[in-house]
Order: C-alpha cells, then structure tokens, then sequence
C-alpha cells in the first residue's frame, strides 16, 4: 500500500510523487480510528484444543494472549496446525505462541501499520495503548475497511459543503448579505475567452439559482467579458454582486471610451476591425444581447477614461424572457 | 434523437466529447457570429458553423448545446480541443458546407430551435 511503485521509479526522482488520496488518508488516519476494538483474546492456560474451536467458531486465524490483562504472545492458525502435526492438540497455548510480538499503537499512524505490514508478512498485529493495554487487533482488512470508510465520509462532507453554498445566504445573516466576484479579464486573450462566465455561471449554479436566471447572467457575463477582450486597451474587470433577491454584473475598463453610446446600442453596429470579426465577433450584437437578457441595463462611458456597463437581473422578475 | 444518432445518420466525424453522445438534441441553431449564437441557440442544441477557435467552445460549453458541427473541414486548434474535452463539449466535423449540414439534419426531423 505505502510501497512505491515501478511505475513511480520511472517518473524519475527529479518530479515530485504524485500523492494519492489513499496515500494521505494512511497518514492522516490513526490505527485507534480503524482497528477492531475488543478482540478475542486467549490465557496462555487455554488449550490448543479449545483454540482450534475459538478460531473455528470465530472465523479468525489468530488471537493474542493476554495474562492477568497483559499481552504476553500471540498465536496463530499456524501455530495450532504445527501443533497438530506433532501430535501436542491438548498442550497450553502459553508454550506454543510467539512470544516476541510486534505491535501496533493505537496513537500512531495507519502508514506504521502498513509498514510493519509490509516488512514482517503478518496476519495481524496487536494494538496496545502506551501503557501496554491491549485495545484492538488490525488486519490488513481493517486498513481497508478504515480507508473506504474514511473516503465515504469525506465524500459526504464535500456533499455538505455542496449544500452549504446553496444556503449561504439563509446561514448567514445580516441585513444585506451579498456575495462579490470579480476576474481580471485580459484584452485580446481569445483563448481564454469565456472563462470569467463559465467560472460565474459555475459559481451560480452551485448557489443554486434557477437554469434560466444561470443562462441569462450566463449570456450577458459573456458579452460583457467578450466586450473587454476585444475593445479595451488593457481589459477590465467583470464583476458579479450576488444577492439573495438579484445579480448585478459590472464590467469596468479604463478605455478608450465610447464616443457614442447611443450609435454603439444599435443593433448590428460595430466598430470591431475585420480580423476579429473573421473570428465570429462583432456581430454588433453584444450590448443587445446584455440589454435583452438583463432586467435593467446602464452604459456610461467617456471617451480617454473608461466604460462602466451595469446590468441587473432580479430573481422574482418574468420568467417569459426566457422563452424568447 | 441524440447526438449519436445524428452522427451515425449523417456520417459526422467526432473530434471531441466522445463521452458525451448521450445528450438529447433539442433542436438545431447555424450561424458563424458569436453573439448570435449567444442570442438565439438553446440548450441543448445543435450548432452548425464555420468557426472553430476556442471561443467556440465557450459559447457551446455557456449555453450547454447539445454539439458544435463544424463545417467544410475545417479543423480546431490544439488550444480549442484541448478546451473542449475540459469542458466536455462534443465537437464534430462535416466537410460538407453549412447549407449542406442543415439540410441533412432537417431531413433528419431536428427543428429550429424549441
């Protein structure tokens, strides 16, 4: 389990191992958390006879010995088939059990297990407390049982995180709560155009807001986000305020300006230059797109310091919008 | 009708988002200009163009389309198919012009739109 693999060696040692989520759960975990607590345990006065029965009825292949609560051996389904072999059934588990025992504590990680594990080949080993009390035995079994157990509930808790940012707003109080986002976005990067929007429409998404409110912020983000990339000098900010009862987007640059606003709203105006438009822009429908999406819209700019496009979206408003 | 059917029934090639076949076509949408596309096309849509930089994607990848069909042969680059499988937006190919594409899919019964 902690062993590197070949294929790790032939990554070579100057790329750092690529860990895996089990990998840090066996050093995150403690033994205590995953070990079977209580186990069967035998005197060393019990017979090799009454242990064949114990592992037989209990389905285990080993027992550690504990003597006036001390752990003193243990003995294995090994053990008792030597045992067998050379006709001593009836003698005293205390005679017959190793006496040397590695064992595991309850404190340490799961990797010292692992490890342990690995080096002697053992079925199983003891878990003792610092004090020398015996408290559980750990099987390779368990380590796994303990790692998917683990798995499961860290799942789960990502779950509630989930859920948690659907309900940020109704956890959190004050009078007005809203949430800010803002990205950088960069003129003329084409290639990473449309991410500001897809990471906003992510975010909304796992808010929780409706699929059509999603698509028309979703829309508008875009264009707002295109219009930066394309037209500005040095891009802009897109910025998303999110409130319980309405969206606001914001995208703010610092020029050149639009010298007329009134001309740049009409529909298929556009002063993108052809080797934009050879890439599907400059339609000259983008403020169109942001307007019509948008339940409330606001352009001002001036030319040499900068445009400011607001656009609102409120929750409760028409929903026949959508459908056009 | 899914995105599989319409491949097999028209003989597209696949270039992306070979997982995700599955989906359900709502209707088909053909223009090379973005923000038309941004206007008008629907969820889980058809998109027939001429275009294939990666600003493609984010437009199919935004309003959720069903595919992208990129027409007369024209190929994306590295960055938008690179995008596109991130993205797990299904990107096809037709050497046949937009005209052609359109009408194959009419036959086929997809709408305009829904």
């Amino acid at each position: 389990m902690a062993e590197r693999s070949s294929a790790d060696e032939g990554l070579g040692s100057a790329r750092p191992r690529l860990i895996t989520k089990s990998q840090e759960l066996i050093y995150e975990l403690r033994i205590g958390d995953i070990m079977t607590p209580n186990p069967i345990t035998v005197t060393p006065d019990c017979l090799m006879s009454e242990l064949k029965e114990i592992l037989r009825v209990r389905r285990i292949s080993g027992v550690p010995v504990v003597d006036r609560g001390e752990l003193v051996g243990i003995i294995s389904i090994q053990d008792l088939i030597q045992a067998l072999e050379q006709g001593e059934i009836s003698a005293r588990v205390g005679d017959k059990m190793t006496r040397q025992v590695q064992v595991a504590y309850a404190d340490e990680s799961v990797v010292q297990a692992v490890n342990k594990f690995a080096r002697y080949g053992f079925g199983r080993l003891p878990v003792v407390e610092r004090d020398g009390r015996l408290v559980g035995i750990l099987t390779q079994g368990d380590i796994v049982r303990g790692l998917l157990r683990q798995l499961e509930v860290q799942w789960h808790e990502e779950e509630i995180h989930r859920y948690r940012a659907s309900h940020i707003f109704e956890d959190i109080e004050s009078d007005q709560t809203g949430l800010v986002l803002r990205y950088r976005v960069v003129a003329r990067d084409f290639v990473h155009g449309g991410e500001a929007s897809s990471k906003l429409k992510r975010a909304l998404e796992r808010l929780g807001a409706g699929p059509q409110l999603v698509r028309r912020v979703a829309v508008a983000a875009y264009e707002a986000e295109t219009n930066l990339i394309i037209h500005t000098d040095a891009g802009g900010d897109l910025i998303a305020e999110i409130q319980p009862n309405q969206i606001r987007i914001v995208a703010l640059d610092r020029g050149p300006g639009i010298p007329d606003i009134e001309r740049a709203l009409q529909p298929g105006y556009s002063t993108a230059p052809d080797w934009i438009r050879e890439l599907g822009f400059g339609a000259g429908m983008g403020l169109n797109n942001i307007k019509a999406c948008a339940d409330w819209f606001a352009l001002d700019s001036q030319v040499g310091v900068g445009t400011r496009l607001e656009a609102m979206f409120y929750l409760t408003s028409r929903t026949d919008k959508e459908a056009t | 009708m899914t995105v599989e059917d319409v491949v097999r029934a028209t003989g597209l090639t696949v270039i992306t988002g070979e997982a995700a076949l599955q989906r359900e076509v709502t209707g088909g949408y053909a223009s090379d200009l973005l923000s038309c596309v941004m206007a008008r096309a629907r969820r889980g849509n058809l998109w027939v163009t001429l275009q294939a930089h990666t600003n493609v994607v984010a437009v199919a990848s935004l309003l959720e389309l069903a595919a992208v069909i990129i027409t007369e042969g024209t190929q994306p680059d590295e960055a938008a198919r690179a995008k596109a499988e991130a993205e797990g937006v299904v990107l096809l190919s037709s050497p046949e012009t937009t005209f052609a594409v359109v009408a194959r899919l009419a036959a086929l019964g997809v709408g305009a739109g829904s």
